[in-house]
């Protein structure tokens, strides 16, 4: 009896395997093929939900808007379209001329720090990959504090985020240049230098805004990250640069996602790996450098957007990166709307935010063991 | 059907030469098997053939061309390489990783197919990791990773497969496994297979010819029956041993002389101390 009653419960997930085979195979397929559904369905849903969130971040302030008027001045302002204006000056103004540009550049920013924190992450298969990882950061910073402390004869603050944008790119070079062994430059030996470099140049920027007295307290406010200074000018400049570097790095998804072996099976799988890490290496640093040349350093983003992206849609970067750029978006915008609104009408440094909420989160995210995040 | 060919290699690392002056060749339909003590080269062979590492002297020729002469991509849809300890995303669901394997076919913007697909499902169902589809790498077992490598590698079909160690972490029943496997696609794919693989036994068994390496040269080379003996083995790794036939094939296996090496005496009185 007990023989029969054992070989029974043999046989039957024996049986359901055989059957199940095919229906299994079909499922896998079918979750796979589904994979692009997927990613543009959740991007409409992303940006529906990015775009709802600036709506709202447009009503709020030190002065309330209706949300009807945000609507009416938005749509005034369309091509052919004639509204008979039933608001002051002064509403158009403070939407058209403060708040959207301020919104627009959060998103810029967010996006760009987002997708960056991503590459980086998948560029390093290191979890605690960020934009500042590798000196990205502290370069951008330390061009920044030169620029503010140099007496410039022409040209004035508008030197400020070139001279950010110099350095970021100046820093990254060295420390790719310093982790080279041979013809390739090892992930660790990269992660290494980059600390080492950034914690030197984060010295030397000390040491600069030590000894500029008057101008402490704009440098500092800079380093905070800052998104007060924002106008269609920033924007105009920094998004063609964020556009790029989106489209090189969405390019190289399927790359990244082989990266994800180590370098030899990469190699092996027909990825050109060196070339690679430089192209995505460069483009994550265009666009960092982009966001934090006038805005400052914002902490977090880059390393929590794709944390969360990773927790809901999986590691397939074909997903993730774009998905990061939009969750970066609404991060920002959020966080910025909360630097601008909470202490209103004196405002809380947006870096100040995402680090308040970007640090427990990151601890959270480190405490469960239970199942790995990357 | 590709035809790989080793002429006068020289590998260093650093300073270290690792390889000297060593030519082999790798012919369709068969499986070659490489032996040798450890650091004896058989990793940076591997390496080498698989153009990852480039080198100092000498030439390696796949079908008559250099490697350096081929595309990485094309590299990757004739050469399908399975390393000794693979890192692999934790991550990555089974499926996922094993679909890599196509990245080769695919081009920079374009997606798998159902072609594509129907390749991967087969080679994990080679494997027998098809109930594994949906597990993701961090909850498998050191032998199930191996499969999913095996799988990956199939899924590119190669037409040279080079494996490092591929049975290390895998019990004999899995061993017998993958190598029936690999010696099968061998001989049904005409595909040109090189193994390195510690177990002397287990190479004797597979493999239709055997180069037995010492310091990064060939000591011995040919049929198993020719290169698996009591003398090489004794020379190349310093161990000795009885090389007897298999009962049934008549291909040599080895067994430790253990009784040889702690001469008896001393060990019995030990023992019966300890009984004592």
């Amino acid at each position: 009896m007990k023989n029969l009653e054992s070989d029974k419960k043999l046989d039957i997930p024996a049986k359901e395997n055989s059957e199940g085979e095919a229906a299994n195979m079909a499922r896998e397929f079918a979750t796979y093929s589904s994979r692009r559904l997927l990613l543009i369905v959740s991007i409409c849903g992303l940006l529906a939900a990015c775009v709802i969130i600036a709506l709202l971040a447009l009503t709020v302030g030190s002065v309330g808007i209706p949300f009807k008027t945000v609507w009416q001045v938005l749509i005034s302002h369309l091509p052919f379209v004639h509204a008979q204006a039933n608001w002051s000056a002064v509403t158009d103004m403070i939407i058209t001329g403060i708040r959207l540009p301020r919104i627009l550049l959060a998103g810029a920013v967010g996006t760009a720090l987002g997708t960056a924190g991503a590459t980086y992450q998948g560029l390093f298969r290191n979890p605690l990959a960020d934009p500042y990882l590798i000196g990205v950061a502290q370069g951008a910073a330390l061009g920044a504090v030169l620029g503010f402390i140099v007496p410039w004869t022409f040209g004035g603050s508008y030197l400020i985020p070139v001279m950010a944008f110099i350095g970021a790119v100046a820093a990254v070079s060295v420390v790719y240049l310093i982790a080279r062994v041979g013809k390739t430059a090892p992930v660790t030996t990269l992660i290494l230098a980059g600390v080492a470099i950034g914690a030197l140049l984060m010295s030397v920027t000390s040491y600069f805004t030590m000894i500029s007295a008057d101008k402490v307290r704009s440098i500092l406010s800079w380093m905070m990250g800052n998104l007060s200074y924002a106008g269609w000018d920033q924007l105009g400049i920094i998004t063609p640069y964020i556009v790029v570097g989106l489209a090189v790095i969405f390019l190289f998804a399927r790359p990244l996602n082989v990266m994800q072996l180590d370098e030899d099976q990469a190699e092996q799988l027909g990825i050109n790996v060196e070339r690679t890490k430089i192209i995505l290496l460069g483009a994550a640093t265009l666009i960092t450098a982009a966001a934090v040349c006038f805005v400052g350093t914002i902490g977090f983003v880059g390393i929590i957007v794709p944390h969360i992206v990773r927790l809901i849609w999986g590691p397939d970067h074909r997903l993730l990166l774009p998905l990061s750029a939009i969750m970066g978006a609404i991060l920002l915008i959020l966080a910025d709307t909360a630097s601008r609104t909470l202490m209103a009408p004196s405002e809380i440094p947006v870096g100040v935010i995402t680090a308040f909420i970007g640090a427990p989160f990151f601890l959270f995210l480190l405490r469960r063991t239970k199942k790995a995040v990357f | 059907m590709a035809k790989m060919e080793m002429q006068n290699v020289t590998l260093t690392y650093g300073q270290r030469s690792v390889v000297r002056e060593l030519s082999l060749h790798i012919y369709p339909g068969e499986l070659l098997g490489l032996v040798g003590p450890n650091g004896c080269g058989k990793t940076s062979i591997i390496k080498a053939l698989s153009h990852v590492l480039i080198p100092d002297a000498g030439r390696i020729l796949l079908d008559g061309q250099e490697l350096g002469a081929i595309s990485r991509t094309e590299l990757a849809r004739l050469i399908g390489v399975v390393p000794q300890n693979p890192s692999l995303p934790d991550t990555f669901t089974v499926f996922e990783v094993a679909i890599l394997g196509r990245n080769p076919h695919l081009g920079l913007l374009s997606g798998e197919t159902a072609r594509d697909m129907a390749v991967v499902w087969q080679a994990m169902e080679k494997t027998g990791i098809t109930h594994l589809a949906k597990r993701r790498i961090g909850e498998l077992s050191g032998g199930e990773k191996q499969r999913v490598t095996i799988a990956r590698v199939l899924a590119q079909e190669p037409q040279v497969i080079l494996m490092d160690e591929p049975t290390a972490n895998l019990d004999i029943f899995q061993q017998m496994d993958i190598l029936d496997l690999i010696t099968g696609m061998c001989r049904e794919k005409n595909t040109a297979g090189l193994i390195a693989i510690h177990d002397l036994n287990i190479a004797a068994q597979y493999c239709t010819r055997i180069i037995m390496l010492k310091n990064g040269q060939i000591r011995a080379e040919g049929m198993p029956k020719e290169v698996v003996t009591a003398e090489n083995v004794r020379e190349v790794f310093g161990a000795d041993t009885t090389v007897y036939p298999h009962p049934e094939n008549n291909l040599p296996m080895v067994l430790p002389n253990t009784g040889c090496r702690h001469s008896g005496n001393g060990n019995k009185e030990k023992h019966t101390n300890k009984v004592h």
